[in-house]
């Protein structure tokens, strides 16, 4: 054996001594790995006590309230017919739009990512104006659009504003960006290789499309249809001024939350934010368990 | 302008540069037609219901002229709203930026049990409704509230005051600085860190010179978001405000009461100050994804 295999062997030696394979984590094992690091004990105790304060409390505050009503009380408030009509206009208008939405963003992202066209870049920022323009103003600026003498109004031969179908169109703004956001990186990363093999087998390009493209998107499309519905859903400011609000025709079910608080009646409120957010999270568990199906069957894990 | 000379010089000239030579018809591309449809309905789609609103805000905050436009800020309510929203933005994002840089240290720093916990919970704000976030604050802190009768008597108000609005503000900016921390953080690892200990730097000097520098593009897109969403926040806001003119409005609660005194020249001038922040924002935000790609995180590359 030379010196050098000597000092290798010892060297490699010593390093598997020092760098022992790490153990499973689970019972008997120590809170955290160790680490040259300082400030975890700060970093991590601040930030869960803040996280705690600022959000996991008053939101406890929300289940500690329901808990409180009781099943009956709950029951008739959610059997209430205002209370259902605006549950049922809130779900509804929010999957439909999150629908529309995943249609025309699966375009929209589609020409972003795979298309070079003048105003590219210009376009892709402006597909975030709905993050970036506050809710009350993008509210009025369609209320405004849409009413019966704006741009839009006066051309349309029926009514949008102050309907359900203002709602509507409230609901698509805001949820656009969800969709083009969650499917331009996977657009990006898709393997072109698949397509030129199905090319290859005699495919023609819209069936490649259909039946290559498609099922790889439809994880990351399911995942921005449930973002897109789930802000839907619980949206304010962007609705309410093009609503019109009139109970049973187009009042949404934040609003009633806000109505209630503003009555003090702070059951109700609470009763109506408990059946938003146990349909949100049945519909979002559905959308998810689609999601995984999708993967499953995609073979990957992306 | 390519089409132009062309024209004009039709035969002469030799092909110019701008129109290369079609590309061979490849089976993994769309039709040269095909593309130009679905570039078409995207800028359409873009334009109907992203770009329209913003060009109805300002054109109805001019529709009475520059002076009509002015004299809508004549008008101390107006200033209150300005000044309070500003004092709220103050408070609310240098403690979500302290919030963030604990919670991606402990996080990408760290391997610790319950991380994946933690990670979940920072993103919670993002999947509740604003109404229900100010919500929870009202059942905690108002006049019927948990703590209610408590705050009473220490004579502290929070609901219907400033406390509740920079709590509602930071509940809905909660996440940003972190979600745009910790990923980045997590691909940088600590190696650096490291090295700067091991050269004897102290726990705060390492932070200070070789972490904060790293993550700093990062950091001020964060705060960008977290800004603009603080500025513009409607929801949780309106629903622990009152509505108290010159005294509890935020300029996006001021904007609701012009319109709804049928203001609309001042309630669209007011908004327009919003949508000139939000069209800043995404400004410096396209900006820092164009330029400091690589030291953004993974998501934000462009």
């Amino acid at each position: 054996m030379s010196d050098a295999e000597i000092g290798r062997a010892l060297t490699d030696r010593a390093y598997s001594q020092h760098r022992r394979p790490p153990r499973k984590r689970g019972r008997g094992t120590t809170f955290r790995k160790p680490s040259a690091i300082p400030g975890f004990g700060a970093a991590l105790g601040f930030t869960w006590l803040y996280l705690a304060v600022v959000i996991l409390v008053p939101l406890g505050a929300v289940v500690l309230w329901t808990g409180s009503l009781g099943p009956e009380r709950l029951w008739q408030i959610a059997s209430d017919a205002r209370v259902g009509h605006a549950l049922r206009l809130s779900f509804g208008l929010s999957l439909a739009a999150a629908a529309v939405n995943a249609v025309f963003g699966l375009i929209v992202a589609w020409a972003l990512t795979r298309y070079d066209f003048p105003g590219r870049r210009l376009i892709d920022a402006a597909v975030d104006l709905p993050f970036a323009l506050p809710t009350a103003v993008a509210g009025i600026a369609l209320a405004s659009i849409y009413a019966p003498n704006g741009w839009v109004g006066s051309i349309i031969p029926f009514k949008v504003a102050f309907t359900p179908a203002g709602i509507f169109v409230a609901l698509v703004f805001i949820g656009l960006p969800f969709i083009v956001r969650t499917l331009q990186p996977v657009l990006a990363d898709l393997d072109r290789e698949v397509e030129e093999a199905a090319a290859t087998l005699g495919a023609s390009r819209a069936w490649a499309l259909l039946k290559v493209v498609l099922p790889t998107l439809l994880p990351a499309l399911l995942t921005g249809f449930a973002l897109a519905f789930a802000r839907a859903v619980g949206e304010y400011g962007s609705v309410i001024f093009i609503a019109g609000n009139i109970p049973y025709v187009s009042e949404i079910a934040p609003l009633l939350i806000v109505m209630r608080l503003e009555e003090f009646d702070y059951g109700s409120a609470t009763a109506v934010a408990t059946i938003m957010l146990a349909l949100s999270f049945a519909i979002l568990l559905f959308v998810n368990l689609v999601e995984a199906w999708s993967r499953k069957r995609l073979g990957h894990g992306r | 302008m390519a089409a132009d000379i062309a024209l004009r010089f039709p035969a002469t000239t030799a092909p110019s540069r701008e129109t290369p030579p079609a590309p061979p018809p490849s089976a993994t591309t769309e039709t040269p037609a095909t593309r130009r449809v679905v570039i078409a309905i995207s800028l359409a789609f873009i334009a109907a219901v992203l770009i329209l609103p913003l060009a109805a805000v300002f054109t109805e905050a001019f529709r009475g002229g520059v002076s009509k436009y002015l004299e809508s800020f004549d008008d101390p309510d107006t200033w209150a709203a300005i000044k309070l929203t500003l004092l709220v933005t103050a408070i609310a994002v240098p403690l979500n930026v302290v919030f963030g840089l604990a919670a991606s240290w402990a996080i990408a720093k760290f391997d610790f049990r319950g991380k994946s916990v933690l990670v979940t919970l920072i993103d919670l704000p993002f999947s509740v409704s604003p109404v229900v976030s100010g919500m929870s604050y009202v059942l905690l802190f108002g006049a019927q509230g948990y703590l209610g009768h408590y705050l009473d008597t220490i004579n502290l108000q929070i609901i219907f005051a400033t406390p509740g609005l920079v709590l509602a503000t930071i509940f809905v900016t909660f996440p940003f600085v972190a979600r745009e921390l910790i990923p980045l953080m997590q691909e940088q690892g600590s190696s650096e860190e490291e090295a700067a200990l091991s050269l004897g730097a102290g726990g705060w000097r390492t932070f200070w010179s070789v972490t904060l520098p790293n993550v700093r593009w990062a950091l001020l897109y964060g705060v960008l978001l977290s800004n603009a969403r603080a500025m513009g926040e409607f929801g949780a806001v309106s629903v622990v405000s009152g509505h108290l003119r010159g005294l509890t409005n935020t300029i996006p609660l001021q904007v609701e009461i012009l319109y709804n005194d049928y203001n609309f020249v001042a309630a669209f001038a007011v908004a327009s100050v919003l949508a000139g922040l939000g069209l800043v924002t995404l400004a410096v935000k396209s900006a820092l994804e164009w330029r400091y790609a690589d030291q953004l995180a993974a998501g934000r590359r462009r």
